[in-house]
């Protein structure tokens, strides 16, 4: 085991990328700590996949380094690297048995007998397979062949990372969630470092310690679930996490006022006139709604209820803007205003979050 | 709901039937009619019953035809199959070598029978063919009209020539039907490239080839025109296969009761071995399943 450097990495899959666009990595450095479990989180396309399966040497970069510890690893293939990987759809072995795909990757690494019966037992009751051990994995239905794959993939032990990408696309819900508390039971006992590509923030957020946002071949964010909540860095981050995403309304920011269509909007923190593109954005959960002449005029479409709240469907401008109300709060007639609370609202030039020159009540950040 | 009832729409049928008739069932009668009755000319014919079978059953020359038949599909199965196999693991899956790999292997099988058989035997002979003249400069005595064992070697060859690329071309197309997430899997387990082969690759081709094992056998048994030309059968009755005396029999001889009832029985040989085959090898794959 090792910490996992990637080093001014880039992948494009041309032979000979010429602009930016062609690359479906984009420019990368990133190191992924010894024994942490990463969740990997994107829209689909977005070179997770890619990123994936250059960690595990399936690919070769177009440029940059891997390194795991300090050993130089972009040339070797993956048996040097020894890295597990399981897939979004289910690779086993039709011919041969449960147990024999489970000790599979045990016996190409030649181990002893033994030891290899007693990991399968262990992994089979993990997944909880122990009964069909000994039955033919052809036919089986695809979530339990997708089992069998994640039990490949964790029954070495000696493994420098796992991967997984997007394990549990075909798998039942409640199987889901079961499996989910496995593999991090595993991280738990075994300290793997474990990467879990995923475009389900609720699989990436109960998964991780980190969660690494990944935006059109690019990394945009990396942080605790709570940091991806309070500060996203970028606007991709603000609307994928978080049910309904944040709001984003285009403004003109001086100091700490923002003008939406005209309408004053105070800030948290006060800001150099941004360039570019400039956009505020909050997340629903901190607007509340309101009458008279405070805050922005919306007009309302409609509530959802969806049990633990209500979520307000309005729009400001022709652009949607949500809101989460607490249950059973009735919307007062009169309400057609929407107000923000000004310490929870970033502000975003070309998608990126602007830092306010004076301090905000928001938690710390790590860096990037 | 009401179905309506028009039994007139059977006419509708009556084509088929006819053409059916005319091409298959009528023809195959009239053998059937000759494998019972014997004749002494005049197309006068008396009732034979099942004489002409029982003589055909007994008969020497059928049997050790029907040997030198199983012996000849047996040799080529054995040698078309894993040739196939590894001429299609070694083609390239894709690009411009993979088109001008496929348009080569699909060459031998657009060459007609009769030209595949002419072709072997000028190529065969000392005095003007290529291979017979440089196996000859090699002090080579390579004669396939005198030498039984040239003379299955030129027809075994000229048949593997002929139809390898059946075989390939088949377990290529189930070769590249392969989800490439097969193969990293594989990579990631640390396979060995005999393991891939052995655990994904033939498992997945199993399908085409059991398909190509059917079409092999049954064109095999049934061939006739390539020996024919190369050695007529011989020397003696070393390459006279199934096909090759049946034709002696009925258009040589003209015994058309014996060859009538060898007809039928070489027709229910290969349905009976084709049906055999394809009963274990989809057996084989359920029993698996389970």
């Amino acid at each position: 085991m090792a910490q996992i450097t990637l080093d001014n990495l880039a992948h494009s899959y041309l032979p000979n990328p010429k602009g930016e666009e062609d690359y479906a990595l984009k420019q990368l450095d990133h190191v992924w700590g010894d024994g942490e479990a990463y969740a990997l989180l994107g829209a689909s396309g977005c070179g997770k996949s890619t990123l994936l399966n250059i960690i595990s040497g399936l690919l070769v970069p177009s440029r940059g380094r891997i390194l795991f510890g300090d050993r130089d690893v972009t040339r070797e293939d993956t048996v040097a690297r020894n890295i597990a990987q399981v897939f979004q759809f289910p690779v086993v072995y039709d011919t041969m048995t449960v147990g024999d795909n489970l000790a599979f990757p045990l016996r190409n690494r030649g181990m002893d007998a033994g030891y290899i019966a007693a990991r399968v037992q262990k992994i089979a009751s993990m997944i909880g397979m122990e009964e069909v051990l000994k039955r033919k994995a052809r036919g089986l239905t695809a979530d339990a062949k997708q089992k069998i794959s994640l039990g490949r993939g964790m029954v070495r032990e000696d493994v420098n990372a796992i991967l997984f990408d997007e394990p549990l696309t075909v798998i039942d819900p409640h199987m889901k969630w079961e499996l989910r508390t496995q593999l991090k039971a595993l991280h738990n006992e075994f300290g793997h470092t474990m990467i879990y590509v995923t475009h389900d923030q609720t699989e990436a957020l109960t998964f991780a310690d980190k969660v690494v946002v990944m935006h059109d071949g690019r990394v945009v964010q990396l942080g605790t679930p709570e940091e991806l909540f309070d500060t996203p860095e970028h606007t991709f981050v603000g609307y994928f996490i978080g049910s309904p995403g944040m709001n984003l309304i285009e403004a003109e920011v001086s100091g700490n006022i923002a003008l939406c269509a005209g309408h004053k909007v105070a800030l948290g923190g006060s800001y150099k006139a941004p360039s570019g593109r400039v956009q505020i954005g909050i997340r629903p959960e901190f607007v509340s709604l309101a009458s008279g002449d405070e805050g922005l005029p919306v007009t309302i479409k409609r509530v959802e209820d969806v049990g633990r709240h209500q979520i307000l469907r309005a729009e400001f401008a022709g652009k949607p803007v949500n809101a989460i109300l607490p249950e059973g709060m009735a919307v007062p007639a009169d309400a057609n205003r929407l107000k923000f609370l000004p310490e929870r609202i970033g502000v975003y030039a070309d998608d990126w979050r602007v830092t306010p020159l004076h301090a905000v009540a928001t938690p710390e950040r790590e860096a990037v | 709901m009401d179905k309506v009832q028009n039994n007139k729409a059977w006419f509708l049928v009556l084509p088929v039937l006819v053409l059916v008739a005319f091409s298959a069932v009528i023809p195959l009668m009239t053998v059937v009619n000759y494998s019972v009755q014997d004749t002494f000319g005049n197309n006068v014919f008396f009732w034979e019953g099942l004489g002409w079978f029982q003589e055909v059953l007994t008969s020497k020359q059928v049997h050790s035809a029907f040997g030198r038949q199983l012996m000849f599909s047996g040799i080529i199965l054995a040698i078309q199959i894993p040739l196939g196999i590894a001429i299609a693991l070694c083609m390239p899956k894709k690009g411009f070598w993979a088109s001008v790999c496929l348009v080569l292997m699909a060459l031998p099988l657009l060459v007609p029978w009769n030209v595949v058989g002419t072709i072997w035997q000028i190529l065969g002979r000392a005095d003007i063919g290529l291979l017979g003249y440089v196996l000859d400069a090699l002090n080579i005595n390579f004669n396939y009209s005198r030498n039984a064992i040239h003379a299955w070697i030129i027809v075994v060859t000229m048949d593997v020539w002929h139809w390898t690329s059946l075989v390939a071309l088949l377990a290529y197309a189930g070769l590249q039907s392969i989800p490439q997430a097969y193969y990293q899997a594989a990579k990631i387990d640390q396979a060995s490239r005999w393991k891939v082969f052995r655990y994904i690759e033939l498992p997945k081709m199993q399908g085409v080839l059991l398909i190509a094992i059917l079409l092999r056998f049954m064109d095999s048994f049934m061939i006739y025109t390539e020996p024919f030309v190369v050695t007529g059968g011989g020397p003696g009755t070393a390459t006279s296969f199934l096909s090759i005396d049946l034709v002696k029999l009925a258009l040589g001889q003209f015994d058309l009761g014996p060859a009538a009832a060898f007809s039928i029985m070489y027709f229910l040989v290969i349905l009976l071995v084709s049906w055999v085959f394809y009963t274990v090898m989809t057996n084989l794959d359920k029993a698996e399943g389970r």
